[in-house]
């Protein structure tokens, strides 16, 4: 574990961050080419938080190449898909009483060096959690199928509807969250396509959310879970799994309550 | 053509169907994946029941002459076995998962034992 602090010129994470218990959450289903890239940029951000990387079930080396690179590693024992393996990654930061969380996914798509824009306003306590979106500034470089767009434009016209602020992309895991966040997801967080879902919970709980305009790469290696013929289940889906949500009562998880 | 009792039975048992299933959702003691299937069986028999003249119009299709209503049983009857068919599949990889997560206990258990008995 030699390798374990590659400290580069980039590490600019913001200062308070330091004395908060951080935790980063990295879900990764046969990632093992791109993830070592993106466990040492999250260390190059910051050398002092501790990496979680979640299994969903891989059948490539994805968690020997995670223990390697020092990262500690929960191995799901069959695939639960993204939401299911996500939300294990958030019982593991509340158990384990994690101030901050940060969610990057293992395909390489979000870049750890634009982590700084996207903990402020948590940092500063304006946020809940803190999204970053492809679409809140028009900073084109985005290139997505058009069907995909379509999907994800819609889906944040109907959330923004229903949420009364405006969302633009609901489908980022590209999140900071605090105590309070972590709390929420780790007693209820959606499954298969969760973060539509998970957006409208946020604010059913009363919780702030906030968008922070980032720009995403192309995925460094596997392939999305996302095809064009499940995209349109997954739109129905999360369409009712919303429209059901706004007739169920809220409550705000307590601490203690497990 | 249909009777009009016939219809109006119809599509008030099928929606009640879809209002049944709406509050399993609700109450969370159903997931969205799972009800998918029933929605679009509770919502296309009312739409059966409650068009009068296309159940009549599908019947002749598929050549039921003497009572239209037997239309209505057999897409029931295709859904059904619809959702039927989804849950084998469904409780066939649960199935599977259930041996998988057997054997990791198993291993987990023999590694805690293991870790007692050599302190």
């Amino acid at each position: 574990m030699s390798d374990t602090v590659t400290v580069s010129s980039r590490a600019v994470a913001p200062p308070g961050l330091a004395e908060l218990r951080r935790v980063a959450i990295v879900p990764a289903l046969n990632e093992e080419h791109a993830l070592p890239q993106v466990i040492d940029e999250l260390r190059a951000f910051d050398p002092g938080m501790d990496i979680v990387v979640v299994d969903d079930g891989s059948l490539d080396r994805t968690a020997e190449v995670a223990e390697a690179k020092g990262a500690r590693v929960l191995r799901l024992p069959f695939n639960l898909g993204i939401g299911g393996a996500v939300q294990t990654g958030f019982r593991f930061a509340f158990e384990n009483g994690y101030d901050i969380a940060v969610r990057v996914d293992g395909d390489g798509q979000h870049d750890p060096s634009q982590l700084a824009r996207v903990v402020e306003p948590v940092l500063r306590g304006d946020a809940d959690i803190a999204v970053g979106s492809r679409f809140a500034a028009d900073e084109a470089g985005y290139r997505s199928s058009r069907t995909r767009r379509v999907g994800i434009r819609l889906l944040a016209w109907v959330v923004s509807r229903i949420v009364g602020q405006r969302v633009t992309d609901t489908t980022s895991g590209f999140q900071v969250l605090n105590r309070e966040g972590i709390a929420l997801f780790a007693h209820d967080y959606p499954h298969d396509y969760p973060e539509v879902e998970a957006t409208v919970m946020v604010f059913r709980h009363r919780l702030r959310l906030c968008e922070v305009p980032v720009s995403m790469r192309e995925r460094g290696g596997g392939r999305s879970s996302i095809t064009a013929l499940r995209s349109i289940y997954y739109m129905v889906k999360v369409l009712l799994a919303i429209f059901v949500g706004m007739f169920r009562r809220n409550v705000v998880p307590q601490e203690d309550s497990r | 053509m249909t009777p009009l009792a016939v219809s109006i039975a119809g599509a008030i048992a099928s929606f009640t169907l879809v209002l049944v299933v709406f509050e399993l959702i609700r109450s969370r003691r159903l997931r969205e994946r799972y009800a998918l299937l029933w929605i679009a069986t509770g919502l296309t028999l009312t739409a059966l029941s409650a068009w009068r003249d296309g159940l009549n119009t599908i019947a002749g299709w598929v050549g039921v002459r003497g009572y239209p209503p037997a239309v209505l049983f057999a897409v029931g009857i295709l859904f059904i076995l619809a959702v039927l068919l989804h849950y084998s599949t469904v409780i066939s990889r649960l199935s599977d998962q259930n041996v998988v997560l057997a054997q990791r206990l198993a291993l987990l258990e023999e590694q805690l034992r293991d870790g007692v008995s050599r302190r």
